[in-house]
């Protein structure tokens, strides 16, 4: 495999793990107990789905890099998750609709991994989807109460989308690590307008904005959640539970 | 190699106390290598924190029953199911107050409530207590319960 396969593996992984830490950090804060409960088992999953993923970058970078490795001493600039995945929780709105888009993502990306002809990344991703299809339901239904609820739930929703629509452009620009990453917008919009649509939430026009998280150019923000989720193994590396 | 999956039905998934873990479906396959016994398991959730506590779990049993080498070994393909549990598992769960999975399907029909065997209850939320459960409540006893995921 080249060196492309360990470049997207990283992406998968940095996607995955990133937003488990946010997601993270409604443990204890969430609007209600079920959501603080949703919120950590979703993030658990994920960053569960980010050790496979890195593992596996780990073994096909060949320099004896295991998932801790990548996960805590890498810097912001080596990171290749999507901008969309790092930026601030913002309330709870923001939260579900980012996930939402993710999600939706997720299982138009697992789902044509899963049927791919590495075998790896194909056991990765079809036991990752159905991880995927579970969160979907929970962004999607939240979407359609935010959306289709009251005025202020309506406002907040609406106002999360139109911050978060032009990061997600980022997804779908093709390159050499992922050249067919175009191809997936179209099942990811079936996916994600109806159900936009039912959750009387406009799509926002489009812009020129591409964010370029997947190429190592992030936000500020990203430096924020490495600081704290690095911050032990940089204090003390090597440190065990 | 009967005696081994002998050995490891003894074994019961922490968080789920009732039902061992060839019930649950995750121990795939046990070979007898040259130098060591393997035993291929299969994670139920990605991230689940039991993983690491079975596997220990197994290395500790089996060396006890006299076999010298031991490894586990991670399969990810085919993904586990929840449609993998014994029959028999299912009611243990049920007795235990978990009401069992129904068959795979993204949206399950009615639960019945473990307590009571009502069939009026309703969903808290898609997540619970741990990874692989979902939080009820019934309308008739109205008492919550936990409900495994169908995945």
């Amino acid at each position: 495999m080249s060196s492309s396969t360990c470049e997207f593996a990283l992406r998968m992984g940095d996607n995955a793990l990133i937003l488990g830490q946010r997601l993270g950090e409604w443990l204890g804060h969430g609007p209600q107990l079920e959501e603080d409960i949703a919120s950590a088992n979703i993030a658990l999953d994920l960053v569960g789905q980010a050790r496979l993923w890195l593992s596996l970058a780990g073994r096909l970078e060949g320099r004896g890099r295991d998932e801790d490795a990548l996960a805590y001493a890498r810097a912001q600039h080596e990171f290749r998750n999507c901008t969309l995945v790092e930026l601030p929780n913002g309330d709870y709105a923001f939260t579900i609709v980012r996930r939402m888009l993710f999600d939706a993502y997720q299982r138009v990306l697992l789902g044509r991994l899963a049927g791919g002809a590495q075998a790896e990344i194909a056991a990765i991703a079809a036991k990752s989807k159905k991880e995927a299809d579970y969160h979907w339901r929970h962004s999607a239904d939240w979407t359609l109460r935010f959306g289709d609820g009251t005025d202020e739930s309506h406002r907040r929703a609406q106002g999360a989308l139109d911050r978060l629509w032009g990061y997600t452009r980022e997804l779908f620009v093709p390159d050499p690590v992922d050249p067919e990453a175009d191809s997936l917008r179209g099942p990811w919009l079936a996916l994600v307008e109806p159900l936009l649509k039912e959750a009387t939430l406009a799509i926002p026009a489009e812009t020129k904005f591409i964010s370029t998280g997947k190429r190592g150019l992030h936000s500020e923000h990203l430096g924020y959640v490495l600081a704290e989720m690095q911050f032990l193994q940089r204090a003390y590396p090597g440190a065990k539970w | 190699m009967v005696d081994a999956w002998r050995i490891l039905a003894g074994i019961t998934d922490p968080e789920i106390p009732v039902i061992s873990i060839t019930e649950l479906g995750i121990v795939r396959e046990v070979t007898q290598a040259a130098n060591a016994l393997e035993v291929a398991i299969t994670p139920t959730y990605s991230g689940c924190p039991a993983m690491h506590v079975i596997e220990q779990e197994i290395v500790e049993r089996l060396t006890q029953a006299g076999y010298a080498e031991v490894r586990v070994r991670t399969v990810l393909a085919p993904a586990w199911s929840t449609d993998w549990i014994a029959p028999a598992a299912r009611d243990k769960l049920t007795a235990y107050g978990i009401a069992p999975p129904g068959r795979v399907n993204l949206y399950p029909r009615s639960v019945t409530c473990p307590r009571c065997g009502a069939a009026r209850t309703e969903r808290v939320s898609e997540f619970g207590s741990t990874a692989c459960k979902a939080h009820y409540r019934c309308l008739e006893c109205l008492e919550p319960f936990d409900y495994f995921k169908p995945l």
